[in-house]
């Protein structure tokens, strides 16, 4: 149950800071892409303010193999760079670029109410389920 | 520089790991959101949880607007031509690549994951790339 209310809880707070730093707006992601022209480099400042946060904390539980709550930490084992890492993201780039929007801010922004990200969501949905076919 | 928040982003980026830090305290696992959405429609490992995590996502800003009697801006192209194009290649390209701007981006960089780093540095860069051509055709300024 706890786990449960935890899950909930991260959302939140994790929400909560994808609006405060503004990513939920694809026009400032679109401003981070746009290298040449009028850059906005927020997105690195969030990105950075997130990872100093974490990495002392993944480097202080690299040992532990249970969270607090008992369940086994599982991390991604794979360590080879195989075409699938490469593709998959190069085009996941390519449709962050598009509308400037990726997974988190797409769902978050169900909260501003714009019908326009409820397609873009059904797409991704589409776009999840193809990928079981290659 | 153009619209530069740095301090908003910085206080927002803080609070993101602090999520991150949280979820994997508890429950042992990564806080990729292309992960967690995908999960949710296609594993019925975590469901609840999973559903739980997505719907904080959505309660989280809107609580702050309640709170804070704030609003932000979004501002997208009206083109639902670009919206079906992106959301599909957002989908099949993180779930092929493993990861998105959290999962990679975030937990993966903070790990030192070398497979996190090229996979950010890639979609980092066909995203300049493809806002460059988008701005040559005019589609943004």
């Amino acid at each position: 149950m706890s786990e449960k209310i935890f899950s909930l809880l991260s959302g939140i707070i994790f929400g909560v800071g994808l609006v405060l730093s503004g990513m939920t707006n694809p026009e400032k992601v679109i401003g981070f892409l746009s290298i040449t022209h009028n850059w906005d480099a927020s997105l690195i400042f969030v990105m950075g303010g997130a990872i100093i946060v974490t990495a002392p904390f993944f480097y202080i539980l690299r040992n532990r193999n249970r969270s607090s709550l008992g369940f086994d930490i599982k991390l991604p084992k794979k360590i080879d760079l195989d075409k699938k890492l490469i593709i998959g993201s190069s085009l996941f780039g390519i449709g962050w670029g598009l509308v400037g929007l990726c997974p988190g801010p797409a769902v978050s922004s169900i909260a501003l109410l714009e019908p326009i990200t409820l397609i873009f969501l059904l797409a991704m949905l589409v776009g999840i389920l193809t990928s079981k076919y290659i | 520089m153009y619209n530069f928040t740095p301090i908003s982003a910085l206080t927002g980026g803080i609070i993101i790991g602090c999520a991150v830090v949280l979820y994997f305290y508890t429950t042992g696992r990564l806080a990729g959101i292309s992960g967690i959405f995908a999960n949710t429609f296609t594993s019925k490992v975590n469901r609840s949880s999973n559903i739980l995590f997505l719907l904080g996502l959505v309660l989280g800003p809107l609580g702050y607007f309640y709170f804070s009697k704030t609003h932000v801006n979004f501002e997208i192209t009206n083109s639902y031509f670009l919206i079906i194009i992106a959301g599909f290649l957002v989908g099949f390209g993180t779930r092929m690549g493993g990861g998105c701007t959290s999962g990679h981006g975030i937990c993966g960089i903070s790990r030192i994951s070398v497979r996190s780093i090229i996979a950010t540095v890639t979609f980092i860069f066909t995203g300049m790339l493809t806002v460059f051509i988008l701005q040559q055709y005019g589609i943004y300024l």
